[in-house]
């Protein structure tokens, strides 16, 4: 595999420009995203579509996806393709089902971490010190982790009161939760401060309220462990960008041998961000824990895999992997929902009506070709609005994966992974 | 020859041992004897039957190994058998039970159709990595996915039997001119004896036709000799005029049309299937990785490492009764899989290293070998 260089930003082709800058595109995009559901909410008369409800689940599913997501940015831009995340969540679920059982929420979260790290830890003696391919390494993790789980289940949950070979007893307690006060009526010293959001939600104006029932969403009963998790993303961007760790990290996923020539560890570097991705990612397997309260098998369930497809849809940034995990975390969040049914038929009318402004803009563009192709999926989409009477969640399970294989055929050519990420490397290697 | 059979088994053997050592400290930590477990494993494994049943089990595991071992050959990582095999065994479920044919021709039609449609899936992830420049891995794990899902949609909406009322949802009973018939009568001709109600299940000789034709493949053909080509080295391959496109198509088929016949042993010859169904197993084909890795894409490898995953399985069933956790199996294997994965690498920088070092004192009488630097990240 050669290293390509085509480290040059993306659409900084002559002079820089406010309005052709990937940052604007993305703002318009997904303003024009959030009126397109404002307006299928308004058509198809579904409020729940936009609620406050709604975006809070979204964002408590988020939470793990976008944990996998950020366990694969660290691996990655320290040069280790991590495939094994999902492995690793299940050895997170495993000990916060454990240690939240033992100890109670904040022990579950703590175990979690650690559970991971073991895993993140494991691969990396297999990756880093012994140079086994990467993705051989993560299929092994993630055919192991399950086997562990298990048997550390069978040997402490089975004799325990509610506990069996696939549930862990539940956790002592549950983590508690914040609301904002003043914006979505929290608590202030014991005074209920008003719910200014809940208002304006309530009056279901265009983009205002929908506007309204995202930030109440966002801000209404969040867990503490959400909380970190946002905390996390800004915590990772800062070390990855403002950091001396996190250059070195990075030196190491792009240039192993000059970042070795300047006297920094490679495999130093590797083994921290293996570490790192290994606690993120079991910390998303506790979130999952803390949210059913348990530590129940075959959790997991892929999160870990659409982790990793969220952070190659967000180009290995953390801005973007937040997006893509909101995005996907929303996508499930709507299947938890009273009437998931009418939710996926609101959001196919909501596609269909993104999808008809897309051929309408490649018309404009005047390439044609594209614009037919995006007109039949767009024709698909209508008519399944048009003839669902309730679409089956399957199709509501696949449309992150979907979009992300979508995305990345769309985009491969933008998207820049780092240079030499998946190498094995050695002291000596050019 | 004795010499080759060694250092293929030299790996295997140190990971085998350094499995049974970690999962033998895991049952001391839980307060298990390791010796009364391992000597109940062999008594269970210890019979006709068992032998019989590890054989049907490791069916199944051995396509998936060389489904993936396919794709490994020409290092592309085909993630994806799972969704491949799982659409292949509905839709060829769902077609064989609809259409009457004869016999002859009825097993031959359900398992062309399984090959279409795993070999075309796996194509997609082809098609994006040649037109589009996606990357297999990511493409195949989304594509697996998606399988899952379309198929769990199928099931529900269209080819689910609607007589199998409840929560129970599954394709209808295969007809009788699709299944093939157990191989006890052809063992009980030689005069081997079988205990009732045991039954080695039909597809077993597919399955070993499969591992033939792939080591013709790989071995005795032109097309053989341009994977291997482009999988040791692409550049190489390129120069030499192989077309890497048209390499990555037909490999990604050709893994996918063997992942699709992963599911047709149930489907064929498993009494207890021949249906699709919510109850049908769904990961095989991640254990096939597995398999691929401990059998280093060699199709013997593959069936020794099939064989020894269903003996495993088979050797820690009885351990409930006499209170050792029968998980302790997957230990094993997880234990195997990691130390066998490390350790062939390491012998093969070895030997690399080895013979790179020989190559040098070769070939340059008047200066020294340049030295090697070392391998496993130890300085020299």
């Amino acid at each position: 595999m050669t290293a390509t260089i085509d480290a040059q930003p993306v659409g900084s082709s002559g002079r820089p420009s406010v309005l052709a800058s990937t940052r604007f595109r993305v703002l318009v995009i997904v303003l024009l995203g959030f009126a397109v559901m404002s307006a299928a909410r308004i058509i198809a008369d579904n409020p729940d579509l936009t609620s406050s409800g709604t975006f809070g689940v979204g964002l408590r599913t988020a939470a793990p996806i976008a944990l996998a997501g950020l366990a694969g940015l660290v691996a990655e831009r320290s040069g280790t393709v991590n495939i094994g995340i999902e492995g690793m969540m299940v050895m997170g679920t495993i000990f916060a089902g454990w240690w939240g059982w033992e100890y109670g929420p904040w022990m579950a979260l703590l175990g979690g971490i650690v559970g991971g790290i073991l895993g993140g830890l494991l691969m990396s003696l297999a990756t880093t010190t012994f140079g086994v391919n990467h993705i051989v390494a993560g299929v092994a993790i993630n055919l192991i982790a399950p086997g562990v789980a298990r048997f550390i289940a069978s040997e402490l949950f089975l004799d325990a009161q509610g506990g069996s070979v696939t549930t862990s007893p539940g956790n002592k307690g549950s983590i508690g939760a914040f609301t904002v006060p003043f914006l979505s009526g929290g608590d202030l010293f014991g005074w209920q401060s008003p719910d200014i959001l809940g208002w304006l939600e309530d009056t279901g104006w265009f983009v205002i309220a929908d506007a309204a029932g995202l930030a109440k969403g966002l801000t209404t009963a969040v867990t503490w462990d959400v909380v970190i998790t946002i905390g996390l993303f800004f915590g990772v961007a800062y070390l990855l960008w403002h950091m001396r760790l996190g250059l070195r990290l990075r030196f190491a996923g792009e240039r192993p041998s000059a970042a070795d020539s300047l006297g920094v560890s490679v495999h130093t570097m590797r083994y921290i961000g293996m570490a790192m991705s290994g606690a993120f990612a079991g910390m998303g397997g506790a979130v999952l824990v803390l949210f059913s309260n348990r530590y129940q098998e075959n959790q997991v369930a892929g999160r870990g895999f659409l982790g990793l497809a969220t952070m190659i849809f967000g180009n290995w940034m953390p801005a973007g992997t937040a997006m893509g995990a909101g995005l996907f975390g929303y996508a499930q969040g709507i299947t938890l929902r009273t009437n998931p049914g009418d939710l996926v038929r609101t959001l196919l009318l909501a596609a269909a009506i993104a999808l008809i402004l897309l051929v309408v803009w490649m018309l404009v563009q005047q390439s044609y070709a594209p614009a037919g192709t995006v007109a039949v999926f767009a024709a698909v989409t209508l008519w399944a609005y048009l003839a669902a009477e309730s679409p089956n969640n399957q199709l509501v399970f696949i449309t992150p994966y979907v979009v992300t294989l979508i995305a990345v055929s769309i985009g491969a050519q933008r998207l820049r992974p780092p240079a030499e990420e998946g190498i094995p490397w050695f002291k000596g290697m050019q | 020859m004795f010499e080759k059979i060694w250092r293929a088994s030299l790996a295997p053997l140190i990971a085998a041992a350094s499995a049974i050592i970690i999962s033998s400290i895991a049952l001391i930590i839980s307060g298990n004897d390791p010796v009364e477990a391992f000597r109940e494993m062999w008594k269970t494994i210890d019979s006709t039957q068992s032998v019989v049943i590890i054989l049907n089990v490791s069916v199944p595991y051995y396509i998936a190994g060389v489904a993936a071992a396919v794709g490994f050959k020409m290092n592309l990582f085909n993630i994806g058998t799972n969704g491949q095999y799982l659409l292949a065994a509905l839709i060829a479920g769902w077609a064989g039970a609809e259409v009457s044919l004869p016999p002859l021709l009825h097993v031959p039609f359900v398992i062309l159709v399984a090959i279409v449609v795993g070999g075309t899936w796996a194509l997609i992830a082809g098609i994006l990595n040649v037109t589009r420049n996606v990357n297999v891995v990511v493409s195949t794990i989304m594509l697996n996915y998606i399988a899952i899902g379309v198929s769990a949609f199928l099931l529900a909406e269209f080819f689910r039997d609607e007589e199998t009322g409840g929560l129970v949802a599954n394709t209808k009973l295969m007809p009788e001119s699709a299944r093939l018939p157990a191989l006890n009568p052809i063992f009980e001709f030689f005069g081997f004896d079988f205990p009732p109600n045991v039954e080695l299940f039909g597809f077993l000789p597919i399955a070993i036709l499969v591992g033939v034709v792939y080591y013709v493949l790989l071995n005795r053909s032109l097309f053989g000799y341009e994977l291997k080509l482009s999988g040791l080295n692409p550049a190489a391959a390129l120069a030499a005029g192989v077309n890497p496109k048209k390499m990555v198509l037909i490999t990604l088929f050709l893994s996918g049309a063997v992942a699709g016949m992963i599911g047709l042993p149930f489907l064929l010859s498993d009494p207890s299937f021949l249906k699709y169904g919510d109850a049908f197993p769904t990961m095989i084909g991640f254990t096939g990785l597995g398999l691929a890795l401990l059998g280093r894409n060699h199709p013997v490898g593959i069936a020794a490492a099939a064989i020894v995953w269903a003996t495993i399985e088979r050797a820690t069933q009885r351990l409930g009764p006499i209170g050792i956790p029968p998980e302790i199996g997957k230990i094993l294997q997880g234990s195997f899989l990691l130390s066998a994965v490390i350790a062939y690498e390491v012998v093969r920088r070895r030997n690399d290293a080895a013979a790179v070092a020989a190559a040098a004192a070769a070939t340059q009488h008047e200066r020294p070998p340049p030295s090697e630097p070392s391998p496993i990240g130890v300085p020299s």
